[in-house]
């Protein structure tokens, strides 16, 4: 089985340190655009989603699993031991390849008052993050409102961004994943459509 | 390099630290408690600042580090060292040249850009500490974003001595919702954090604390309407350059009392003089 395993990063300190700075500049600079170095990604995960698994998780960190990325399940715990989780409450990340995989979204923590920083991390696949629906972003990082272009949110997108968002300093961190590109949505931007 | 992790750290580690700075990005202001890791370094040596940078610093980076605005104290030329030898990066006392700038006690005076990262060193992160001494007391006040007690503090000062008397770790507002310790820098350098292009990461070891402002993130300093924050500096030019602009310095310059204001950011003091820009004392220095 182990055979038949995708490696990881070709070098996985400078691998992951590079993926890491441009994950941590996504955050900085929401709907920003960055492109990961190559990660043989094991199907059905994109390059950016495997890279940001690599880079940022281990036992320590409870992930909830798409039910469609089950292919992937053995490559994610020999890399990185964290431990995969049905019950997306007790998740830290969660890791979904299409919106349909959201519904969970409600299930997951959104951190408390006095500790926001517990809430859930999500890795969402979308289909692409230059054509599609435009989104205008505003909010810490953005000196004035950007545009996020992403082909493969749910039609009710910034409705459910908004509900989050209304949460802060609780609320979700959404990392969105195409290919191998990547953007991020801190829980403290405001989302509407372009 | 031998024996050394990249940067020292462990990668567990970094990724623990690296995971804490993310939630630190997307709550600005906050305080996340992180797992500090003992250093090879004392704590009043900036652990928490160091660890920050180990987990950022990659092969390509340019490191400039700084205490109170000098590149040569021997805390500044200790940590350049260690990163030197534990990362290979290569280092800089230029604050242009650099990608990463660890800092103690200062911000540096020339503009800092979208494609650089300031790290402080932060020995107390927590703003409300000397008014209440509880962590479980001040955590409940950051969440119920209840500030009060600040506000009395500066108002009394107001009271006692006609204006706000803190000089340096002049608490500030981020993202008009955390109150946050700027660190112990001059208030002079408070108002170079708001709407800053670069992304300012902090660090706390003995506190275990990680904290972050985003490029482009307002961040007020606490005032009252009829006392607003002023930057208060020494009311002379730098001796040796000139600024009218910069933090100075008051040097003892010889054992009659004599005395001189130079620019505490010595980069920034070496590249005016480069210049060609001139101060009083250096006008009399060339003369004798
Ligand atoms: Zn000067």
């Amino acid at each position: 089985m182990i055979g038949a395993l995708t490696p990881g990063f070709a070098e996985p300190v400078g691998g992951a340190q590079s993926c890491f700075r441009q994950v941590l500049d996504a955050m900085a600079r929401p709907g920003r655009v960055y492109t990961v170095g190559a990660v043989a990604a094991p199907a059905p995960l994109s390059d950016a989603a495997a890279a940001v698994v690599l880079t940022l998780m281990d036992h320590e960190t409870p992930l909830w699993l798409d039910p469609e990325a089950e292919a992937a399940r053995g490559w994610i715990a020999f890399h990185t031991g964290a431990p995969i989780t049905g019950d997306p409450a007790k998740s830290m990340f969660a890791l979904a390849l299409t919106h349909y995989a959201m519904t969970i979204w409600h299930r997951l923590p959104f951190g408390t008052d006095e500790a926001p920083q517990t809430s859930a991390t999500v890795i969402l696949h979308v289909a692409s993050l230059t054509t599609g629906r435009a989104f205008v972003l505003e909010g810490p990082g953005l000196r004035s409102p950007a545009t996020l272009t992403v082909d493969g949110l749910p039609g009710d997108f910034a409705a459910v961004w908004q509900r989050n968002h209304a949460l802060y300093p609780c609320g979700i961190d959404l990392i969105l994943c195409a290919g191998n590109q990547l953007a991020a949505l801190p829980r403290s931007v405001a989302v509407r459509e372009g | 390099m031998k024996g050394y992790n990249f940067a020292y750290l462990d990668e567990q580690t970094k990724r623990m630290i690296r995971r804490a700075l993310l939630k630190a990005v997307a709550i600005p202001g906050h305080q996340v408690p992180f797992g500090s890791r003992e250093m090879p370094l004392p704590y009043g040596w900036g652990t928490g600042g160091i660890q920050v940078t180990a987990s950022i610093l990659g092969a390509d980076d340019v490191l400039k580090v700084i205490d109170q605005g000098a590149d040569d104290t021997t805390n500044a030329v200790s940590i350049r060292r260690f990163f030197a030898r534990t990362a290979g990066v290569r280092t800089t006392t230029a604050t242009a040249e650099a990608t990463v700038i660890q800092t103690r006690h200062r911000i540096p005076e020339k503009t800092l850009r979208e494609d650089q990262i300031i790290v402080y060193q932060v020995p107390q992160p927590e703003p409300l500490w000397r008014l209440e001494p509880s962590r479980v007391e001040t955590t409940r006040m950051h969440g119920l974003a209840d500030y009060g007690l600040m506000h009395v503090k500066l108002y009394e000062d107001i009271a006692r001595y006609g204006q706000i008397s803190i000089a340096y770790d002049y608490p500030v507002m981020v993202n008009e919702r955390y109150l946050m310790s700027p660190s112990p820098i001059p208030a002079f350098d408070n108002p170079k954090m708001d709407m800053m292009p670069a992304l300012q990461l902090f660090g706390a070891g003995r506190e275990k604390r990680i904290y972050a402002i985003p490029p482009w993130t307002r961040v007020r300093s606490l005032d009252f309407d009829d006392h607003p924050f002023r930057a208060i500096n020494a009311a002379h030019p730098c001796g040796l350059c000139g600024a009218t602009d910069a933090f100075l310095d008051e040097v003892v310059t010889d054992d009659r009392g004599g005395r001189l204001f130079v620019c505490s950011d010595t980069d920034h003091c070496a590249e005016r003089r480069a210049a060609g820009h001139v101060g009083a004392d250096g006008l009399r220095e060339a003369a004798e």
